[in-house]
């Protein structure tokens, strides 16, 4: 089953890297997922988020604030 | 699906952090050779062009020619130096800090953390969303979000490397005291009731913050070097036109004229260098080469000050996106505390110095 991907932010350019980043590292371990925006600022906050971008696998928040690192997304998504 | 996650694998080698910081020393070195070669080095290139160098276009040039290598350079060490700092902060860690926080010590943490907790300008509103909803008072979140652009590491370092560590340390102290008193101001207005009304119905999730990756010391360094491409790559066109504007200042205005409309004789000049600066965006790279030409045109200090604070702490477009969670109101007096502050410490460098 494809993993639940979502990148949390306004809608800056680092959001967008964000999602493009989630997509490279998600073909790279071959692993399938369905990334989605989340831009609602009151959907961002009850996320927990405070800085943007987040992102969450699953329902699981695992990085906040920043570009990820490229290595750790890949982590993420083979976990 | 696990839910817990699983430490960094070492993936540096455990000397990892030693090469970084012998590299360093290397680069730390170098970087200062060449850094007290670009006042000679300038001289000679404009020497080679076929113009008097105490013409006015000689004097600008000279002043462009000498501030670029040394803008980027002074830009490139601080800007290392803070990501690695910032690596230790973050803006969960500083909200858990914050969290139901008693104002007043509230108000100075927060305009300190302000100053080294990352976070990027798009990030503004989760942020405030975020404080607020978690138990953060709302004038400390104030404190926090007026230090955090004000005081940011690029100005002050670059007023400490082209006008000097006095003017510099000055900065810092009443930045800070501008952000802790406004801070203060509005938290005792006691205006909770006018952020916009869908702010205060959130009760923001804090549980699911993501654990923090433990950090190797090359990893720090690595994020200096991060914070390096990111920033000097997004600010340094400002840099440039920056650089222009201070060198056009600097070979072609007269000193007499800066001197009669920012001189500390002219007490309108203060408050009409705050109304200037509100509408004026640009980072805050860009606004000290012009506070640089304009202290060297004999603009009063104070003067030059409030002009620098309210560019770069009273920006039309962070105010359209905070438009968002605040009411015009409650922007309305945020605009008049923190323009109030600093005109206060416009009026007050003019006299001191």
């Amino acid at each position: 089953m494809a993993k639940d991907v979502k990148v949390y932010g306004p809608g800056c350019k680092r959001c967008e890297t964000t999602v493009q980043m989630v997509k490279d590292a998600a073909d790279r371990v071959g692993v399938e997922v369905t990334v989605s925006k989340v831009t609602d600022l009151a959907e961002i906050a009850m996320a927990g988020v405070v800085s943007t971008p987040g992102i969450a696998v699953d329902g699981t928040l695992v990085h906040t604030g920043g570009l990820p690192d490229a290595a750790a997304l890949e982590r993420w998504l083979a976990a | 699906m696990s839910s817990h996650i699983t430490p960094e694998p070492a993936t540096a080698p455990p000397h990892g952090g030693l090469v970084w910081t012998a590299g360093l020393i290397v680069a730390a070195a170098l970087w200062w050779l060449v850094y007290r070669q670009l006042a000679p080095l300038s001289e000679w290139l404009v020497a080679m062009l076929p113009l008097d160098r105490h013409s006015h276009t000689g004097e600008a040039l000279a002043f462009f020619l000498y501030d670029v290598p040394k803008v980027m350079m002074l830009l490139t060490g601080i800007v290392f130096a803070m990501g690695v700092v910032r690596s230790f902060f973050s803006p969960e860690k500083t909200r858990a800090v914050l969290s139901g926080r008693r104002e007043g010590v509230g108000n100075v943490m927060a305009a300190g953390l302000g100053v080294l907790t990352p976070f990027c300008s798009c990030s503004a509103v989760p942020l405030f969303i975020g404080f607020v909803s978690a138990g953060v008072p709302l004038g400390v979140t104030f404190s926090f979000l007026i230090a955090a652009p004000m005081v940011n590491e690029v100005a002050l370092g670059l007023l400490f490397g082209l006008v000097g560590w006095q003017v510099a340390a000055t900065y810092l102290l009443f930045g800070l005291a501008i952000a802790i008193v406004a801070g203060w101001v509005i938290g005792r207005l006691r205006l909770e009731e006018w952020l916009q009304a869908w702010v205060r119905e959130i009760h923001a999730g804090t549980a699911a913050a993501p654990p923090d990756e433990a950090l190797t010391l090359a990893d720090r360094y690595r994020l200096g070097w991060v914070a390096v491409t990111d920033i000097v790559g997004k600010v340094w066109a400002w840099i440039l036109l920056g650089i222009a504007v201070g060198a056009l200042i600097h070979g072609y205005v007269p000193a007499d004229l800066m001197v009669r409309i920012m001189g500390a004789e002219a007490w309108w000049s203060v408050p009409a260098a705050v109304v200037l600066g509100i509408p004026m965006y640009t980072n805050a790279a860009g606004v000290i080469p012009i506070v640089e030409a304009l202290l060297g045109k004999g603009a009063a200090l104070g003067t030059t000050l409030a002009f620098m604070m309210s560019v770069i702490a009273l920006s039309l477009p962070e105010m359209i996106i905070l438009r968002k969670v605040l009411t015009l109101r409650l922007i309305g007096v945020f605009i008049g505390v923190v323009g109030s502050g600093i005109l206060a410490v416009g009026f007050l460098f003019n006299i001191l110095f």
